[in-house]
């Protein structure tokens, strides 16, 4: 028996099961506010990243990082000069707001993982020998051994369920308090380590290496140590790196001509006008942009193996989406009540909620429902209980009806063929009308039930009730924004085509693949990707594993088999496939966010050259003071507030960094005609006004202005 | 008529003859580069050079080509001026010295056109003709491959074939250039720019000194000079000599010249890729720095302040009066901006200002329009890396034409980026810095800085022109803007090739909705802005020293 204690996941998950976790459609995204004292938080990191080997990482800032060691020695050498001073002071502090940032958004991380640490603790393992069983430790445990788990034992390491069924406590990992039945066989059978069992007794092959759980990978990828650049983050570095060149190049040269110019400059007017000029913003908040946009993902309970996953899914063309669950709720609903020519219409309502209050499932629940909701039936609401000496018959396989028998009447309701076969085996007639209100539903993809009475009149057929899938409230107006996004929805569904097609219509979809198999599903993706297309798919069974494989984002449903999780690229662990949806919504808003301050940050240098270009020549050429246009104090002042603006605008946008930039589902144009003027005219304007103001602070300083 | 309304309709004509012709010479050169037929001179050609016109080749093929052919034109010039007394009419010219050969040998292959020298007091008429000349032709049919090497990545998918380097190379000037330029001489001499291989006549002037008057193959040079972009004139005074430019029909007919392929490339790109709106951002993205530049020079010059000026109602000074202040100013723009580099007036004496919007024309990187075919691939880079940023913003991993913009293809065009810029600063630095530069200008001041700037701006980017005064045939001067000139010319096309080779491998990627329309208005916007904020944030500095300090006063 294993000795440890249950396992919490942490106080903001604990308790009840629903407020702490995030709701797909709200789109939050930040996991509380941002503020001083995160900043004071990260700050131990931030500094402990002034270390070179880190700073190399990021060539713009390792730049700025050597100016500012330039400035310091040179402000040292000559102690008296406050300018000197100020300039390397606002240099280390550009430096340390860069490492604020991303300490920041790595900090968002770390909680995370602290309290997924605490989930996984040292399990003893039961391990299954040839005569008998043993305990060892859980790290022990080698891929293909098969342990033993009862009520109140952690599962020791991922696996499959071989043996038996159990109900799991899976909050550890999903926050979700309920518990899940995980059985050998079938699509349910897969089990991670640190869930706890709850009742009955299972067998697990154990199919992970110890440290390499779905935990230990949860843990490392949102505390970020197994990030790595993503392909568009590394395609960005190096333009970043390539401007820093030439700025590098456009500050070197500059000096001969100064010279010649007798203006000869001092290395620390270069300096700070060389950090002013190569694109520290987005340098600075490149890699808290790429964290924060995995943890967006975590927020909503997705676990992406990759960052290039993230990046894929903004760039996916074609989504391929589950019927139930996705588009349509898991159950089909009654929808409306037929009665046939000789029966009222409150009549079938009133025999349908009679003989559906002992129906379980949730279609029988959803006609007592309607009956009830529909008040021009003149029903109210029926309990069980109501009925003293009324005999329930329970819909089973073999009947495929259900009913009740109280006081000499009988209400049955239930499959077409099965109802009307009981009304005749009654002596009852059915007309062909009914035939043809059941073939009219079969047709719009509905379920047809007929309902039937017998009374001393004999038996007969009171109407049929349409059941049909209910396609989610919301969902075509998301299809129809992702149409806008340039993304083409593919409904997958079990489903014969006419019904498929009536659901697609009706959910909006642009394609669908009825009665798929998983081969069908894999042609489908083959096919896409051949036209170049990228994509996304979700999917649980261990049959979709080739096909989530396959798929450029496939996002594996945390309820499947161990073999899809391993498959997808991406875990969700709320297993709810509309999830997908945001999926794609957070990669593009990591791109956008990189593009929208990559624009600022270059669209800023315009405003400091006509800070620091006139500060430094218009003693050789007066004429030159005609490009002071925000008119600034002195020299010095004018140089420090660039400076400042420059640092300082890291620290503003950190929060913008961590959020994202808001993505709306429209056109690329209108997308991109929105940011350019934002971020594009914005980064114009912005750091006009800024120096301006940071000039007249530092005019009021006495002795400066 | 007044002149305003005279040098409206001038730039109004031009712009509609370019308008007119764009269409069927894109289209034209479109069938040329794609025609499966070789001409019979042609099959000739390929005979003598052993080449297989047919072979497709990946880009690395591709280069050696242009390279190896370049390297083995650059050393036959060099001999040619070396051993020029040696060539028969040589008109009593002593062979020209080791650097100066370098850098002329240099400047012609690199369709730079940089001249050190005075055409009429240096060079025979055998090196004017058979070499000088000659390099007219293919430097620009070598611009032109390259463009076309780079239009086929887009154009292609899943193959790294990008055509063949020598079939390319033939075709440009069997069929494009020459026809054209045979016509245009032709024209010219009608308008009175002379033609024969004479002996300089000896005159007597009326004040009674002598006057030597050179003659040559004047027309011809004339033609292809503008029209290949390459502008080194066979007079040291270029195309404001009256022998080459006679008259302002013949300077409208040389700046359409220079300005026609440059602006139809565009068509041909777009009729290759597939969409001619494709091809229309590009130009226009093109036409509209190349009509701005014309704006604010011409309006700057009539504006110039100073007596001398309010004289004359213009900044008249190293102009010529059959031009006038449009026609010159037009010209300068337009030859500065497309690589060319012939001059009709002197850039030296503009304002400060103007000069400067002629440097910042070709600090953009000689793409509005450039020079045939390297202003086409120059502005394509500078789309890849526009669609970059902008493709960013739309959420999407950037790609333009189908094909996507990853890591690969953004270092290879940031490299590309890197090259002039460093070419033209760390060349004026180290020539500030040693004093050469300081030596060789005959202004002092910010103007002379303005000089040096000039002379590594327009060699590095192969435009040629300088600002005259500029005392450039020093060993120092002839050795680094020659190394300038090879290395802006050639380095570039090193990275042009690679991507066309990356593109050519990939699959396309089908447009959607939320795919970057790089054939509309917003994105010819996007690229211009990218282009002036680039090149501008690199080239302020700089210019703040020159012509910003000489201009505003």
């Amino acid at each position: 028996m294993s000795t440890t204690t249950p396992v919490r996941i942490g106080p903001e998950r604990s308790g009840t099961p629903e407020p702490a976790r995030p709701d797909a459609s709200s789109g939050r995204t930040a996991r509380g506010p941002f503020g001083p004292r995160q900043l004071a938080a990260s700050l131990p990191e931030a500094l402990r990243k002034l270390d070179p080997r880190v700073l190399v990482k990021a060539p713009v800032m390792f730049v700025v990082a050597v100016g500012s060691v330039l400035t310091s020695v040179l402000a040292v050498t000559d102690p008296g000069d406050w300018f000197g001073w100020a300039i390397t002071a606002w240099l280390w502090l550009t430096v340390l707001f860069a490492n604020l940032a991303e300490a920041v958004a790595e900090g968002r991380g770390r909680a995370q993982a602290d309290t997924l640490r605490r989930a996984r603790t040292d399990a003893v393992a039961r391990r299954l020998t040839a005569d008998g069983e043993e305990e060892i430790p859980g790290t022990a445990l080698r891929i293909g051994d098969r342990v033993v788990c009862e009520a109140g034992d952690l599962i020791p390491g991922d696996g499959d369920v071989v043996e038996g069924v159990a109900s799991v406590d899976e909050s550890a990992i999903t926050g979700e308090s309920a518990p899940v039945i995980r059985e050998s066989g079938g699509d349910r059978c897969a089990v991670t380590g640190g869930t706890k069992v709850l009742s009955d007794r299972i067998v697990v092959s154990v199919t992970t290496k110890p440290g390499e759980t779905f935990i230990d990978r949860m843990i490392s990828l949102v505390e970020g140590a197994a990030r790595q650049k993503t392909p568009n983050e590394i395609a960005l570095n190096i333009l970043l790196a390539s401007l820093t060149v030439i700025f590098l190049l456009a500050v070197v040269t500059l000096q001969p001509f100064a010279v010649y110019a007798g203006a000869e400059q001092s290395l620390i007017v270069l300096s700070a006008l060389l950090v002013c000029l190569i694109p520290t913003t987005i340098g600075a908040l490149l890699s808290a942009i790429g964290i924060a946009g995995m943890d967006r993902l975590v927020q909503r309970n997705v676990l992406a193996t990759s960052g290039r996953a993230v990046e894929a899914a903004g760039d996916v063309s074609t989504l391929l989406l589950d019927k139930t669950g996705t588009i349509t709720l898991g159950n089909r609903q009654a929808a409306e009540f037929i009665p046939v020519r000789d029966a009222s219409i409150g009549e079938l309502a009133d025999a349908a909620q009679l003989s559906s209050l002992a129906d379980e499932t949730p279609e029988g629940r959803s006609i007592v429902v309607l009956a009830a909701a529909e008040e021009r039936y003149g029903l109210r609401e029926r309990h069980e209980g109501e009925l003293a000496h009324a005999e329930w018959v329970p819909f089973t396989a073999g009947t495929r009806m259900s009913g009740v028998d109280v006081d000499g009447v009988s209400v049955r309701k239930g499959a077409a063929a099965s109802v009307t076969g009981w009304v005749r085996e009654h002596g009852g007639h059915v007309g062909e009308e009914v035939h043809g209100i059941t073939g009219r539903i079969s047709e719009a993809g509905g379920t047809p039930l007929v309902v039937a009475r017998r009374d001393a009149d004999g038996a007969r057929v009171l109407g049929v009730v349409h059941l049909k899938d209910v396609v989610k409230d919301g969902i075509r107006e998301r299809f129809a924004a992702l149409r806008r996004m340039g993304i083409t929805t593919v409904m997958i569904t079990g489903d014969n085509p006419l019904t498929a097609k009536a659901i697609a219509a009706e959910a909006g979809v642009d394609d669908f693949l009825a009665e798929a198999t998983p081969e069908d599903k894999m042609a489908l993706i083959k096919r896409e990707q051949a036209g170049g297309k990228l994509v996304a798919m979700t999917g649980d069974g261990t049959n979709d594993a080739p096909a989530l494989a396959q798929a450029d984002v496939g996002v594996a449903m945390n309820t499947g088999t161990s073999a899809a999780k391993e498959a997808g690229n991406m875990v969700d662990l709320d297993s709810d496939p509309t999830k997908l949806i945001d999926i794609v919504e957070i990669g593009k808003q990591l791109l956008i966010t990189r593009g929208a301050l990559t624009t600022f940050s270059l669209a800023n240098d315009i405003a400091k050259y006509f800070a620091i270009i006139p500060a430094m020549f218009t003693a050789a050429y007066p004429g030159l003071d005609k490009l002071n246009v925000m008119a600034l104090s002195t020299p010095e002042s004018a140089i420090l507030s660039a400076v400042v603006f420059n640092a300082l605008i890291i620290i503003a946008l950190v929060p913008l960094a961590l959020r994202g930039v808001r993505y709306r589902p429209i056109e690329a144009d209108k997308l991109l005609r929105r940011n350019l003027g934002i971020y594009g005219l914005g980064g114009l304007i912005a750091p006009f006004l800024g120096i301006k103001i940071i000039d007249l602070l530092i005019s009021l300083i006495p002795g400066i202005g | 008529m007044n002149q305003t309304t005279a040098d409206v309709l001038q730039i109004s004509a031009l712009a509609a003859a370019l308008a007119l012709v764009h269409r069927p010479l894109g289209d034209y050169m479109a069938a040329v580069y794609t025609s499966r037929r070789h001409l019979r001179p042609e099959r000739w050609i390929y005979r003598c050079v052993g080449a297989d016109p047919d072979a497709e080749m990946r880009w690395p093929a591709y280069l050696r080509g242009v390279l190896a052919f370049s390297a083995v034109s650059l050393l036959f010039l060099y001999a040619m001026q070396r051993f020029q007394d040696r060539l028969p009419m040589s008109l009593g010219f002593e062979p020209i010295s080791p650097d100066q050969a370098f850098n002329t040998a240099a400047s012609f292959t690199s369709n730079t056109n940089w001249q050190s020298y005075a055409g009429e007091s240096a060079m025979g008429h055998l090196t004017q003709t058979g070499g000088l000349a000659v390099q007219n032709f293919l430097s620009a049919a070598v611009g032109m491959a390259v463009a076309l090497a780079l239009v086929r990545g887009f154009a292609r998918s899943r193959t790294g074939e990008l055509g063949n380097f020598w079939s390319d190379l033939v075709r440009g000037t069997v069929r494009i250039l020459t026809p054209v330029s045979v016509l245009a001489a032709v024209v010219l001499v009608a308008t009175g720019a002379i033609q024969n291989f004479a002996s300089p006549h000896e005159v007597q002037t009326l004040s009674g000194g002598g006057q030597h008057i050179s003659g040559g193959a004047v027309a011809s040079q004339e033609a292809i000079k503008n029209l290949g972009t390459n502008g080194g004139g066979f007079f040291n005074a270029n195309s404001a000599h009256p022998f080459e430019n006679p008259t302002g029909v013949s300077n409208l007919l040389e700046m359409f010249l220079l300005l026609v392929i440059p602006f139809s490339l565009p068509r041909t790109f777009g009729k290759l890729v597939g969409s001619v709106r494709q091809g229309y951002a590009i130009a226009a993205a093109m036409g509209v720095i190349w009509f701005a530049g014309v704006i604010a020079v011409t309006v700057t010059e009539y504006a110039h302040p100073g007596s001398a000026s309010q004289l004359a109602g213009a900044a008249m000074e190293g102009k010529e009066t059959r031009f006038g202040e449009g026609g010159s100013s037009l010209f300068a723009v337009s030859t500065t901006m497309t690589s060319t580099g012939s001059v009709n007036s002197f850039h030296d004496s503009y304002s400060g200002l103007s000069g400067g919007v002629l440097m910042l024309g070709m600090m953009l990187g000689e793409i509005a329009p450039g020079g045939v075919g390297s202003g086409l691939y120059g502005m394509l880079m500078m789309a890849v890396i526009a669609v970059f940023v902008a493709g960013l913003m739309v959420g999407r991993t950037p790609e333009y034409l189908g094909k996507k913009i990853g890591t690969r293809q953004i270092k290879l065009a940031a490299c590309y980026l890197l090259v002039t810029p460093s070419l033209v600063l760390g060349g004026t630095a180290l020539a500030m810095g040693l004093g050469d530069g300081e030596a060789a200008m005959t202004n002092t001041g910010a103007h002379g800085f303005s000089e040096v700037l000039y002379a590594y701006t327009s060699g590095s980017n192969n435009n040629g022109s300088a600002f005259a005064g500029f005392g450039a045939d020093t060993p120092f001067l002839n050795t680094s803007i020659g190394l300038c000139m090879l290395l802006g010319r050639f380095l570039p096309m090193v990275f042009v090739l690679a991507l066309a080779g990356s593109l050519a491998r990939q699959s396309p990627v089908p447009e959607t909705a939320g795919t970057l329309r790089t054939g509309k208005p917003l994105f010819t916007g996007l690229l211009v802005g990218a282009a002036l904020i680039i090149s501008g944030l690199t080239f302020f500095p700089a210019l703040a020293l020159g012509p910003l300090a000489e201009g505003l006063v």
